[in-house]
């Protein structure tokens, strides 16, 4: 139990997906205008990551790993199916996010509107798959620590994209020399926002 | 006869060589696109991975590009997203296998970056905005002008951090080692993650400090 809160809180702060392995700029970089589209999007995120992520660990440990197939039948058990993993990995998040798309807009409408244009997006964010193979990468050992690093990644994300939006929302009123307006300066602030990330790292879990 | 010689287009014309030298500067698919910039910072903090990548992502942009410009008639407007990411799915993999047995080291420095070309979003990009609506020679010119522009970006930025941050340029000292008995000490704030996105952003400044026209309002 304590090894599942220890991965929720090392995933939010210590490894952010933003400031430690850059994943998801592009749509960080896109979407981080205002706060409340970044409130959206970074939403949507944790939610398709709590999905997608525990789903692909259940398809890796009993589908993709070395001999992972020896359930089925024991003349299996030599199989490695682990080079069918990134293709595997993007049909799921593309059908995940198709099915959860179609979820939300059945049971919650509101919902639905405020996510709408971001949700088919989400597919191709390079977080959500870094999540995946991550996941793969790092061999979690239950469902319960691959789901608390999915959701733990979300979050991290969130408060990453919802931070940008709210300096860049501020930044607007000040005096930035022009070649660097816009993406330059975006750039140098997430760096700054990583530095002060980095003071995460000091936490031994 | 000769007529009909002139209408076809050779194959290096002067359109076709722009759709390589366009993304080199002015429509870099980095700086101006802002298009696969996850994977872009986090393969450089040495020039050796970022090599590798460059070269990795220009195999398989290339040849996703002419599958994609091959097939563009066929493939039905409402499930091209998934056969596009199909098609770069499985170049990705060819290429990750092919790092995994030739160059094994690098691939495990690269770790999961190699998988995620095919997030990357010069990828979709291109294939939405070129591949989709031209011949396959010049989706071929514009796939490799894009990851030439892509790797520019890298190489530079991967030079950068490697000479300032450890000394050395493609696993080679560079920096003298008398340097260090003088109080030469290098920058090991280079080698960490923020440093990339700030020297990206310091790229983007001088670039876009020579051409005005690429400068945005707010």
């Amino acid at each position: 139990m304590q090894e599942v809160f220890n991965i929720f809180i090392k995933s939010i702060f210590i490894d952010n997906m933003v400031f430690a392995y850059f994943l998801g700029m592009c749509s960080y970089l896109a979407v981080s205008k205002t706060v409340k589209t970044s409130v959206g999007l970074g939403v949507a995120v944790i939610f398709v990551l709590g999905i997608t992520v525990p789903v692909d660990y259940l398809l890796n440990d009993y589908v993709l790993k070395a001999g992972a197939l020896a359930w089925l039948d024991p003349a299996f058990a030599s199989a490695d199916l682990s080079f069918l993993s990134f293709i595997i990995f993007i049909a799921v998040i593309a059908s995940m996010v198709q099915l959860v798309e179609m979820v939300v807009e059945k049971f919650s409408p509101s919902l639905y509107s405020s996510l709408g244009i971001f949700l088919p997006l989400i597919a191709v964010n390079c977080a959500i798959l870094g999540g995946s193979l991550f996941m793969q990468e790092r061999d979690y050992q239950s469902l319960a620590q691959a789901t608390s690093f999915g959701v733990g990644s979300g979050v991290g994300w969130f408060l990453a994209i919802v931070g940008i939006a709210a300096i860049r929302e501020k930044i607007r009123y000040s005096n930035v020399p022009p070649a660097l307006r816009g993406l330059g300066i975006t750039f140098i602030l997430t760096g700054l926002m990583g530095i002060a990330f980095m003071s995460f790292l000091g936490i031994k879990l | 006869m000769s007529e009909e010689r002139q209408e076809r287009e050779p194959l290096f014309s002067a359109k076709n060589l722009k759709l390589v030298k366009g993304p080199i500067n002015l429509n870099n698919p980095i700086t101006v696109q802002v298009l696969g910039i996850c994977s872009a910072l986090a393969v450089t903090a040495k020039m050796k991975p970022a090599i590798v990548m460059t070269i990795s992502v220009m195999v398989v942009l290339a040849a996703s590009n002419v599958v994609i410009s091959i097939m563009r008639n066929g493939i039905p407007p409402r499930i091209r997203i998934i056969v596009q990411l199909v098609v770069i799915a499985t170049m990705v993999i060819l290429v990750d296998q092919v790092l995994k047995a030739f160059l094994y080291d690098i691939s495990k420095q690269l770790s999961v970056f190699v998988g995620l070309i095919i997030t990357n979003c010069i990828l979709m990009g291109r294939l939405e905005a070129f591949a989709m609506s031209n011949k396959p020679w010049p989706a071929f010119m514009d796939g490799i002008g894009n990851a030439l522009g892509y790797g520019l970006i890298l190489i530079a930025v991967s030079f950068l951090r490697e000479l300032f941050g450890s000394g050395t340029l493609l696993g080679l000292q560079i920096v003298p080692p008398g340097f260090y008995h003088f109080g030469y000490v290098n920058n090991g704030l280079m080698i960490l993650p923020p440093m990339a996105l700030i020297t990206v952003g310091v790229i983007i400044w001088v670039q876009r400090y020579y051409h005005r026209d690429l400068i945005e309002n707010n």
